[in-house]
């Protein structure tokens, strides 16, 4: 499959801070492709990269296999892009900031304007300085979503939207999805909005890509909680590979174990008689929380 | 709740904030009276002279406009008359230090913050105006401790400490006033500087039309009038500064009385809705960039028009002198004619001019940074505008927006002029060209904005104002101060030649365009490589 983004290898520095150490990314046509990593691992500073408007001082960037630093505004005209933050200006309202982000952009889907107007409940006559904070990220969400280009780089989007206004996101998004076949690069916090919508996840971390796919991939690296009543108790179970943090109370027994080793723990519980079990994959919230922790933590 | 509850605390944080900027204007104003007092004592040594500086300083109309009417010829007396112009200056210091601790802090949205913890509605604005109050007293006391020092009376010298810091209190009262009106503070910096050129015109006009030591009645409407007529070192009039401290007591008493009325981070001035969809012209960085500068641009095209009307206007009055003054009429006879005088009137106040568009033109260049800093610049860059564009549809109005405010007010300054003495068709190309001749010097200025915005863009509003305030400092203390010519070379308006009635050489202008064209293609070449935002 075409890949829309490639990076490979990005480095950037800010005086001493090292923003970006070797990250590499590829995001594929069509596909929505989560970003995700703790505060400060660099995942702004690897869109403005994207955007060109960062030099990245070592690594490749390609955008529809042409460089960002280069071929900047003819990429620009293919793409939308919505900070964490959106400011406006305060003098401008929201609906003038909608029209003008569009028309620099490729063209604006007037009738979609509008319906996204409606969906998100935005008063678009009022002044830039008047909008709260989520109301303001609306306008940047409406502004990316009705521009007709064929990729979305959306910095953590929903920041600021009340639960109602990120399910109407979630559904815009995911409309957008099997309508046109847009491609988003969705950098966000929120476990349930990436689980939603994402084909694939990029897990980063200190400025550096720890773990790339789908997330049924993701979760064949983690483990499994196990918790089952035995007829008879389990002999082989702490000496087999993968098993952790094992507990037995008599003929009930709860353990962890690495969800690629799941076939043999079974095989040996069901070798000690199976009354009752409950097999609980790894939630999404493990899944991150095992990638945002720090070597030194873990 | 103590509507002053933590505004002990809130000075404090003010201080911490501005331990830097705060003492040295201190300083920087507080050393400006015992430069001037030398430079006096240097130029005229004898009693004798002083008397007779004193008398061609009442004859001029530029001084008297600039600096108000000589009332003394004694050494204390020429220095408070020749300050005169500074004390706008620290009134206009302390009116921008008192929005940037209220409206501003509101704007950016900190003032919610602090407003959240034990701190009453008025301890903000309260802390703001104790804190430039009592920077200004104690410029009061450096001042007067430093013309002491100079063997000076005690009594003159701390009328004349006092004066300045009544001016300082005066205009941060008004900027409590007018932080109350609007959302934004680049708006209500925009309204209290106003207030700071009419306090000035006002005091001009009613100088220049006095008699004697006397001002006539509009200088009584200005606090500037006002702190002018204490008359330090002669028969120091004390009562003037219980009329600054009811001008302060009312002002005060009314802001406090608004902020009582209103929300956190709203102005009175409600603001207004705009439309649901954009002007099919909307569609341009450059459109774009009209929106953002047109109201400053209009703003400052009408207060230029006025300016010129009023010069253009006072430029009659040197005439009237010469009519009285039949020796000194024969002097510019035999000089060139009677227009001698009121061309070099014209020009001096049009360097004057163009160092008040040169603000004009740092402000719409440094737009560019507030642009970026403010996180806007980088989605607009995320579409189809390149940079260059983006920088040009603002350098334009950092360029031909000065040419158009000087043009308004060179017109205006030659039509009245004109009028006044029955030659418009005359006098109206002059007053043009006198106001052109200077835009070198002020592109010189946007363009170093330019540049240092395109290298080092966290340094480039500090840079570009005290660049700004070096080329104030020269060309109106230089010459007192007696420094070197390579000194006063540094000011770019140091090499504008006199227009009207100068000889015009070609070259300077010439070079002072080429050096403001280099540096804006030097800062739009670095500003194309380098990281945006930088924040």
């Amino acid at each position: 499959m075409e890949n829309i983004i490639t990076a490979s290898g990005l480095q950037k520095s800010f005086g001493r801070t090292r923003a970006l150490d070797g990250l590499d990314l590829e995001v594929r046509r069509g596909e929505v492709h989560g970003f995700l990593g703790p505060n400060g691992s660099g995942k702004t500073t690897t869109i403005r990269v994207l955007l060109g408007l960062l030099k990245a001082d070592g690594g490749t960037a390609q955008l529809f296999g042409q460089d960002p630093w280069h071929d900047t505004t003819t990429l620009h005209r293919r793409l939308a892009y919505v900070p964490g933050d959106v400011t406006l200006w305060p003098n401008l309202s929201g609906g003038e900031v909608i029209d003008l982000l569009g028309r620099l952009r490729g063209g604006l889907d007037k009738k979609r304007r509008d319906e996204l107007l409606e969906r998100f409940a935005l008063d678009p006559k009022k002044k830039g300085r008047a909008y709260s904070k989520g109301n303001r990220q609306k306008v940047g969400l409406v502004a990316a979503l009705a521009s007709n280009v064929e990729l979305l780089l959306l910095d953590e989007p929903t920041s600021g939207l009340d639960p109602l206004m990120e399910e109407v996101f979630r559904q815009v998004v995911a409309e957008e999805q099997k309508r046109d076949g847009r491609t988003v690069l969705l950098s966000s916090h929120i476990l349930s909005e990436v689980e939603a919508l994402c084909d694939r996840v990029s897990i980063i971390r200190g400025g550096r890509t720890v773990e790339t796919g789908t997330l049924t991939e993701l979760r064949h690296l983690t483990r499994t909680t196990i918790s089952a009543d035995l007829a008879n108790p389990p002999n082989g179970l702490a000496d087999l590979p993968g098993v952790h943090d094992l507990q037995v109370d008599g003929s009930h027994v709860r353990f962890e174990v690495d969800t690629r080793m799941l076939d043999s723990a079974l095989r040996e519980l069901t070798s000690a008689g199976v009354r009752s079990l409950v097999s609980q994959p790894p939630t999404l919230e493990e899944l991150f929380l095992r990638h945002y922790q720090t070597e030194g933590t873990r | 709740m103590n509507t002053l509850a933590g505004t002990g605390a809130l000075i404090r944080l003010i201080v911490r904030r501005d331990r830097i900027l705060m003492p040295i204007w201190v300083l920087f104003m507080a050393v400006i009276p015992l430069a001037l007092l030398s430079s006096i004592k240097e130029l005229v040594p004898t009693e004798a002279a002083r008397q007779a500086y004193a008398a061609e300083s009442f004859g001029n109309s530029t001084f008297v406009m600039l600096y108000g009417r000589v009332y003394d010829a004694g050494l204390g007396g020429l220095t408070f008359w020749r300050a005169g112009f500074s004390m706008l200056v620290v009134g206009l210091i302390s009116l921008l230090m008192v929005i940037r601790h209220t409206r501003t802090e509101e704007e950016a949205g900190r003032r919610e913050l602090v407003g959240s913890a034990v701190v009453g509605r008025h301890a903000g604005l309260a802390a703001a105006l104790i804190a430039t109050i009592g920077a200004n007293l104690v410029l009061a006391v450096l001042v007067a401790l430093g013309l002491m020092g100079q063997d000076l009376p005690a009594g003159g010298a701390f009328a004349f400490g006092l004066a300045w810091a009544a001016a300082g209190a005066m205009f941060a009262a008004v900027g409590a006033l007018v932080a109350q009106l609007t959302e934004g503070a680049g708006a209500a910096r925009g309204i209290g500087v106003t207030v700071a050129a009419v306090a000035f015109v006002l005091r001009a006009v009613g100088d220049v039309s006095g008699t004697g030591a006397d001002p006539a009645w509009p200088s009584w409407l200005s606090p500037l009038g006002w702190t002018a007529q204490v008359h330090a070192f002669r028969d120091e009039r004390w009562w003037i500064f219980a009329l600054a401290v009811a001008f302060v007591a009312v002002l005060t008493a009314v802001a406090f009385v608004l902020q009582s009325r209103r929300d956190v981070a709203a102005g009175l001035l409600p603001p207004r809705l705009g439309p649901a969809e954009a002007s099919p012209a909307l569609r341009t960085p450059l459109a774009l960039a009209w929106r953002l500068h047109r109201g400053t641009l209009l703003a400052w095209a009408a207060g230029f028009i006025a300016l010129g009307a009023i010069f253009g206007g006072a430029a009659q009055t040197t005439q009237d002198m010469l009519a009285d003054n039949p020796q000194l009429l024969e002097v510019f006879e035999r000089m060139g004619g009677t227009s001698a005088l009121s061309d070099l009137f014209i020009a001096a106040t049009m360097s004057i001019t163009a160092l008040i568009a040169s603000g004009y033109a740092v402000q719409a260049a440094l737009r560019m940074r507030t642009e970026e800093a403010g996180l806007r610049l980088e989605p607009l860059l995320a579409t189809g505008v390149g940079r260059l564009t983006w920088a040009a549809s603002h350098l334009v109005f950092a360029l031909l927006g000065p040419t158009l405010v000087m043009v308004a007010a060179g017109l205006t300054t030659g039509l009245t002029y004109g009028a006044s003495i029955g030659d418009v068709g005359g006098q109206l190309p002059r007053g043009l060209a006198a106001a052109l001749v200077q835009l070198p010097a002020v592109w010189v200025l946007a363009g170093l904005t330019a540049a240092i915005f395109g290298l080092l863009p966290r340094l480039a509003p500090a840079v570009a104002w005290s660049a700004l305030g070096l080329c104030l400092f020269l060309g109106q203390l230089g010459a007192a101060l007696q420094l070197s010519q390579a000194a006063l070379d540094v000011s770019p308006f140091t090499h504008i030649p006199r227009v009207p009635g100068g000889d015009v050489s070609a070259l300077p202008l010439v070079l002072l365009t080429a050096i403001a064209a280099a540096l804006v293609v030097f800062g739009l070449a670095a500003f194309r490589r380098r990281d945006v935002p930088v924040t």
